[in-house]
């Protein structure tokens, strides 16, 4: 092993080399090791935390078109740190009658559950944290913590536009948990294992994506609830609710908030592009470099996060209703019946060619897509048809508040 | 690993003793049900802790383990919803006040 | 002291004081958080027995459902003047006793059996564990009947609860 093929052990390996010249046992040399790389992953998750602020203020500025922050730097790039000055120089209001250990720990513990994810994103084929077995499970885990600091958040604010937003948020968030939950067997099942690095590999011939295009799309849609972005953002939005569950919080701590949704997101644009786009995988591009593979992974984790923002600035917002509605009542069967189909198919095409197997699956996922749509046509017409038959006839020009006054 | 099974075994004893404690002594529905999630957790550490110890390869101690995940899941969620039920018609969640079956 | 029993030390006074705070503290939500705390301590537990499989599902079902669950609850029976009135019965001198005279008991008797001491093997090679637990919980030699029953179990929960809390508009 060399730096340029396998730059974390030989660094590593080096490091502890030093550590023990200098007279520490291996176990605390150890110990501290993990200590530096642990740190070096919140670093590098954060400093692309501020990079994310820049690019989201420039693709929702394209969106809208306009040109976005153009002033402070080259093309803007350093308006992030204006942002972080600004936000650092607010005053700091705690409520009166608030928790303030509480009310102290949620942003920071709404921060921690996303950075936890970088532990299991594998950035190159010998870059990553840790390569858990049963790392699909612990990226649900891990959302769980973020749905307990928005909890934590909308209680010690003392408030009850805050109390009532968080509620709304979690009853959203821990909805689309099952949803999601169900789609992150299909990779597993297509894979044979929970581990994300064994689900890039067992990606080769075809991406998981053309194997299952409906699980991806409801891996995408459950996320965006996830993260409680638009569309799905009505309690938490600022002209809706008073802005949920951060309306008392100020400065650095909303920065807090806010930088960790966008981490979130670009977190949700990573995981997309492990599970279903192939990971650090490029017809074998990777084998290059650490570098160039780790390139190839962040190329498709912004082009993740740029769709979950393209989904965000163009789409409007869904009342609370509506949301669970759609959960409970379409999105959960829905992906019960993909994951269902998904796996009988896995087991009858088993043995059989590439080919095969990657046109059997795509073709039953499209055959479900086809009966959805029109299942929901036929609903939608009998739906019509019964309210037609219900409300009484109109004559031209009435309208139907004046036929009862 | 060089921890002994005793350490585990008193540390889930000590553990089931303080939910005992909570269940026995405490005023409000809710909190004596987190003194049974207490027992229950104690409970799940031996569990954990006898597969270990005693053969990893039979599969028995984590499947007991999932089953009582799955039967605290479901008897937090049927014990919940009766102390809501019963704050909305009586508004205490003092046990000792909900003696009477009518009145 | 091995690192493994220095970090099993801090883990159980971890869970332990957090286990005192759940059944002491006055109000009650503070009550709900101490609880994850223990919860957490408990993943961390599994996660030393290389259970991880059991460590996940501990955050994932105990902190993302059911301890945000009895938050829920606590919040929605609050009333203003409980957090300040005692939140111990008047027995609670004896339920103390009552837990140390078991604890006394239980550590008696587990210190009391031969061999419980013994530091644990080497897990066996090759053993997948969540493998083999997804094989057990589905294969009918094994454990396929209890996972039906849990099923059935789960399926009357959620019914019940839906039924018994809820409100009717009119």
């Amino acid at each position: 092993m060399n730096l340029l093929n396998d730059p974390i052990h030989f660094i590593a390996q080096w490091l502890q080399g030093l550590l023990t010249g200098w007279g520490l046992s291996l176990v605390l040399a150890k110990v501290i090791l993990a200590l530096i790389s642990i740190t070096v992953t919140i670093l590098f998750a954060m400093a692309l935390a501020i990079f994310l602020v820049w690019v989201e203020r420039k693709v929702v500025a394209r969106f809208q078109d306009r040109i976005g922050p153009n002033r402070i730097g080259p093309y803007g790039l350093f308006q992030p740190l204006a942002d972080i000055i600004k936000l650092i120089g607010k005053e700091d209001i705690t409520p009166a009658l608030a928790d303030k250990f509480v009310y102290n720990l949620a942003p920071v513990l709404a921060l921690a559950s996303v950075i936890l994810l970088w532990a299991i994103l594998p950035l190159a084929p010998n870059i990553y944290g840790v390569d858990l077995n049963v790392a699909v499970l612990y990226l649900v885990a891990a959302g769980a913590l973020g749905t307990l600091s928005i909890i934590m958040a909308g209680w010690a604010s003392n408030n009850k536009y805050a109390l009532l937003g968080a509620f709304r948020t979690v009853a959203n968030m821990i909805s689309y948990e099952i949803p999601m939950v169900l789609v992150l067997l299909i990779p597993t099942l297509l894979a044979g294992t929970m581990s994300v690095k064994g689900i890039t590999e067992a990606q080769s011939p075809t991406w998981f994506f053309f194997l299952s295009p409906l699980g991806a799309l409801i891996f995408l849609i459950s996320a965006v609830a996830e993260l409680g972005r638009s569309p799905f953002d009505l309690s938490e939005a600022e002209s809706e609710i008073v802005a949920g569950f951060h309306i008392e919080y100020t400065g650095m701590k909303f920065g807090l908030f806010y930088a960790g949704e966008l981490l979130h997101a670009f977190t949700f644009g990573g995981f997309t592009a492990v599970l279903f786009f192939g990971g650090y995988r490029f017809f074998g591009l990777e084998n290059l470099g650490p570098l160039v593979a780790a390139a190839i992974f962040l190329v498709k984790a912004m082009f993740g996060y740029w769709i979950i923002m393209w989904i965000k600035y163009t789409m409007p917002r869904i009342r609370i209703d509506h949301m669970l509605a759609f959960n409970w009542k379409f999105l959960t069967p829905l992906a019960l019946t993909v994951l269902m189909v998904t796996a009988v198919m896995e087991k009858l095409l088993a043995g059989t060619s590439p080919w095969i197997y990657s046109l059997g699956l795509f073709l039953a996922n499209l055959a479900i897509a086809l009966a959805t749509i029109e299942i929901l046509h036929a609903f939608g017409k009998w739906q019509r048809k019964t309210e037609a038959s219900t409300k009484p006839a109109l004559q031209a020009g009435q309208y139907y508040e004046e036929q009862n006054p | 690993m060089s921890i002994p099974l005793s350490w585990f075994l008193i540390l889930s004893a000590a553990l089931f003793c303080i939910g005992l404690f909570g269940v026995l002594a405490r005023k409000n529905a809710i909190a004596i049900l987190l003194g049974i999630e207490l027992m229950l957790n104690a409970v799940n550490i031996n569990l954990v802790a006898f597969w270990r110890y005693l053969d990893p390869a039979q599969m028995a101690g984590q499947v007991f383990v999932i089953i009582v995940f799955a039967v605290a899941a479901a008897e937090v969620a049927v014990g919940l919803a009766l102390i809501i039920s019963v704050y909305r018609r009586r508004n205490t969640v003092v046990a000792d006040e909900i003696d009477m079956m009518k009145w | 002291m091995t690192p493994v029993q220095i970090v099993f030390i801090l883990c159980a006074v971890l869970i332990l004081g957090s286990a005192l705070m759940v059944v002491s503290t006055r109000k009650l939500i503070h009550a709900a958080l101490w609880l994850i705390v223990t919860l957490f301590g408990v993943a961390i537990l599994y996660a030393i027995l290389e259970a991880g499989f059991l460590a996940v599902v501990q955050v994932a079902v105990y902190i993302g459902a059911i301890a945000i669950l009895f938050i829920f609850a606590v919040m929605l029976t609050r009333r203003e003047l409980r957090d300040k009135s005692p939140q111990l019965r008047k027995n609670w001198g004896a339920a103390a006793l009552l837990g140390l005279l078991a604890f006394a008991g239980l550590a008696f008797l587990v210190t009391s059996q031969p061999g419980v001491g013994r530091t644990a093997a080497a897990m066996p090679d090759g053993l997948d564990t969540v493998q083999a637990l997804g094989k057990s919980l589905v294969s009918p030699q094994a454990y396929l009947l209890p996972f039906e029953v849990v099923s059935v179990l789960l399926l009357a929960a959620l019914i019940g609860a839906v039924y018994i809390a809820f409100t009717r508009k009119s």
